[in-house]
């Protein structure tokens, strides 16, 4: 199958302003589109560079605008999309590019860093595991399939808005440990996120939800945080 | 630029991190990692990390280092798999405390599964040893690690490659790094360095290893004179989606998943009759491949079938989550109701840097330190996978050693000053990009690059003989030769994967060398490596660990370790 790709592309040192160019390459239906660019960049055009590593979507490194949607491209297949074997392939929105598909992530991760994304306890360790119900491991359980691919923040309009805004990934860090058991720190990282920076940003757009490659209800964990500062505030 | 700190890790998977956050309060340390931290390998483990807690059944440390020692097929060092084993229970127990997300039994302990060739008394039956995270185990205890280290204050350098150890005076004091983002070549001075770059899967076509699984350390440290040991041993898991070399965790049999032919016949019955599809990963790929062999491969093609369909929708939806996300996203097969195709993928290698039970690089078969160089995980060998490792001895091994490494380190740069460098110790480094940037030659990088893998996937994987053997061993020397001409295309100095590509390349043709060289050597079928004109193993000529030395422009010179056994004697392999 021949397919077409129109990829963005930008060199630091010789453009000025981003380019698309285009390639004509031989695909199969069930070839990734990871698989595509590596197609690319091995037969015709070495420079094309973008960011890649376990090819099958739990390291996080390939989240791209592929035909104006996010998307990992390890884990989207050709026969995925009904373009007529053409594709558009741009980096993730709301970063800087710094070359070609490659963005500046460290901004997304500085907010992930906020919100100390560790167990906090002041309890004394017991000699072998904590005990924690089944119910409360699997109520956190949908964050634990975060891999860090920065797509749902990338996704979010509230985040294009304003910049300090934490953004659904680093929300969804912070929900991770709020409702783990075993953290005690609950009351300081709920007063953390009881702002328009944090999760009073959040609008229940659902952009982050349409957009995550593990299929996370981020929009559903983040109402989780707003119901319980809510619910403290009661108290 | 120069960096100084007292310790640099190279690698930040779970042996870098867990070395990491031992040395964290008092002992300045960064990590270097070519890839973003939480993009590295470790993550793509699924199915469980072992130890005998016993919080599903009864289980003993004793019964673990058993299985442990059986599963290298005796050629692990049993002093060190004791440690693994004995050491396991606080392992875990460690990372449940870090806060690693283990699933939980109705108790609210940690719950635990079967996994190939962990049995209980000696081999009586499968045992649940595997403490799991769903289908996300390496994942969740990459992100607890790491998260832990940003906690620590840790100093991260990540999309930094390591070009080559600084050796002066037979003492490793440092490595040069060249940074992605902008081309820069980095000095990074310390008092010693853990080596920590994981596995090297991508020598073979198929695998379920990373892009970035190229092998960069141990072919870095093999050329700044440590020898690799055991490197003819490489794991083929016998679960790979068919043509894809995706992983389908072995976690899918310890639930109870059957493998297939096309009669449907599930052939393990008759090779492993007691344990079955939980038979150890050597077997198991051996006998896909001969019922292949055989004609019993489905519709005539190279690939049998794991069934999972009489698992039911809830075991599959819940513990076994990714992997039937990977089987509807890649091979097109809903696991609920249809049978997905696997065939063997080159997945874990046995083999790596000799080290001893403390992350100390050896030099020799004395057991010398290298000073000032350690290993850990996938990229060393202790030895306590020998000869076949068993499936969710992996992580363990990353988080025990990786954490003795770390506190050996630790004592060792207390105790001493930094040596100083050598002058200009960036200079060969810089020479050989400069010269590779100049080269306009046309020997294609990734034509050299596949013709290696698919040369040591007809010759050297999981059936092996001599005249296949030294036809890989001509072609990959004649690689190496074409090698030497090869150019980059991109001249730029912003994220140049054309130069990161020509460097791993060169990587892999190192150890494809060292690999096939000891499997031709090794006249004998042990573990891993089965020798199809040497079908048996054989103790009395070949009960010893193979290492191989860096000689520059010479063959390689080979040598042998002997094997340290302590409370097992080596007995026939059966399951």
């Amino acid at each position: 199958m021949r397919c077409t790709f129109i990829i963005h592309r930008y060199d630091p040192a010789a453009d000025t302003e981003p380019r698309y160019q285009e390639y004509s390459v031989d695909a199969e239906p069930t070839d990734k589109i990871l698989d595509c660019l590596n197609k690319i960049r091995w037969e015709q055009d070495p420079t094309l560079t973008y960011r890649y590593s376990c090819a099958h979507g739990i390291c996080g490194s390939d989240a791209l605008m592929i035909n104006g949607r996010i998307e990992l491209a390890c884990q989207k297949l050709v026969r995925d999309f009904k373009t007529g074997y053409n594709f558009v392939i741009e980096p993730l929105p709301l970063f800087n590019v710094i070359k070609d598909l490659i963005v500046d992530l460290n901004p997304f991760f500085n907010k992930h860093r906020y919100v100390r994304p560790y167990l906090i306890t002041d309890e004394d360790m017991p000699t072998t595991e904590w005990l924690q119900t089944r119910e409360n491991q699997e109520f956190v359980e949908p964050a634990l399939r975060c891999i860090l691919c920065a797509s749902c923040t990338s996704a979010c309009p509230i985040n294009r808005a304003n910049g300090n805004y934490l953004g659904p990934a680093a929300l969804l860090r912070s929900f991770r440990y709020i409702f783990d058991s075993r953290d005690t720190a609950t009351g300081s990282r709920l007063a953390q996120m009881d702002s328009e920076d944090g999760v009073w940003g959040c609008r229940s757009m659902w952009w982050c939800t349409d957009v995550c490659p593990k299929e996370i209800p981020v929009t559903k964990c983040l109402a989780q945080i707003k119901r319980l500062i809510k619910q403290e505030a009661k108290k | 630029m120069n960096h100084q700190h007292d310790i640099v890790i190279v690698g930040s998977g779970l042996a870098g991190l867990r070395a990491a956050i031992e040395l964290g309060v008092d002992t300045k340390t960064a990590v270097l990692s070519k890839v973003f931290a939480t993009r590295s390998h470790s993550g793509a483990a699924q199915g469980g990390i072992g130890a005998a807690l016993g919080n599903e059944e009864e289980d003993k440390w004793e019964w673990h280092m058993f299985d442990t020692i059986k599963g290298s097929d005796y050629l692990g060092d049993q002093d060190a798999i004791e440690i693994l084993a004995r050491d396991a229970p606080r392992a875990i127990y460690e990372l449940e405390h870090m806060g690693v997300p283990f699933n939980r039994t109705k108790e609210g302990k940690i719950a635990q599964r079967a996994f190939g060739g962990h049995t209980r008394e000696f081999g009586q039956a499968p045992v649940k040893r595997a403490c799991y995270a769903a289908t996300r185990t390496g994942r969740v205890i990459l992100d607890t690690l790491w998260e832990k280290c940003l906690q620590r204050g840790i100093e991260f350098y990540d999309e930094f490659q390591m070009l080559s150890l600084i050796i002066e005076k037979g003492h490793c004091c440092g490595v040069v790094a060249y940074e992605l983002a902008t081309g820069e070549l980095h000095v990074f001075h310390s008092k010693a360095v853990l080596v920590a770059t994981g596995g090297a899967g991508k020598i073979f076509k198929t695998t379920s290893n990373a892009f970035a699984s190229t092998g960069d350390g141990m072919a870095i440290a093999y050329r700044a004179g440590a020898p690799l040991e055991d490197m003819e041993f490489v794991q083929f898991h016998p679960t790979g989606i068919y043509k894809l070399g995706i992983l389908i965790s072995e976690a899918a049999r310890g639930e109870g998943g059957i493998l297939r032919n096309a009669q449907g016949d599930r052939f393990m019955e008759r090779y492993a009759p007691v344990i079955k599809d939980l038979a150890p990963r050597d077997m198991i790929s051996r006998c896909i491949l001969q019922e292949i062999r055989a004609g019993q491969g489905i519709d005539g093609k190279d690939y049998v079938h794991l069934d999972l369909t009489h698992l039911g929708k809830e075991v599959i939806e819940s513990k076994l989550a990714e992997i039937t996300s990977f089987a509807r996203t890649y091979a097109g097969v809903d696991p609920i109701k249809e049978p997905i195709p696997v065939q063997p993928t080159c997945h874990y290698m046995m083999g790596g840097i000799a080290t001893d039970n403390e992350g100390r690089v050896i030099a020799d078969e004395q057991r010398t330190p290298f000073p000032g160089l350690y290993a850990a995980g996938e990229c060393a060998c202790v030895s306590v996978h020998g000869a076949n490792r068993l499936g969710c001895n992996a992580l363990l091994d990353l988080l025990v050693f990786g954490r003795r490494a770390g506190r050996e380190m630790r004592k060792y740069s207390h105790s001493i000053g930094f040596q100083s460098l050598p002058p200009n110790p960036a200079k060969a480094d810089q020479d050989r990009i400069d010269a590779l940037m100049q080269n306009h030659s046309g020997v294609s990088i990734p034509e050299i690059r596949s013709q290696m893998q698919e040369v040591m996937m007809d010759n050297v994987s999981v059936f092996r003989e001599a005249n296949g053997l030294e036809a890989a061993l001509k072609e990959v020397m004649q690689l190496k030769q074409r090698y030497q001409q090869i150019g980059i295309t991109d001249k730029g100095r912003c994220f140049n994967r054309d130069l990161l590509d020509a460097i791993e390349l060169g990587h892999l043709l190192d150890l494809a060398e060292v690999i096939t060289r000891g499997a031709l050597l090794r006249q004998e079928s042990r573990g891993a490596h089965t020798r199809e004109d040497y079908p048996e193993r054989d103790d009395e000529r070949w009960l010893s660990h193979t290492m191989c030395r860096f000689t520059g422009d010479k063959e390689p010179d080979i040598f042998y370790k002997p094997v340290v056994i302590t409370e097992h004697q080596p007995q026939e392999r059966k399951y």
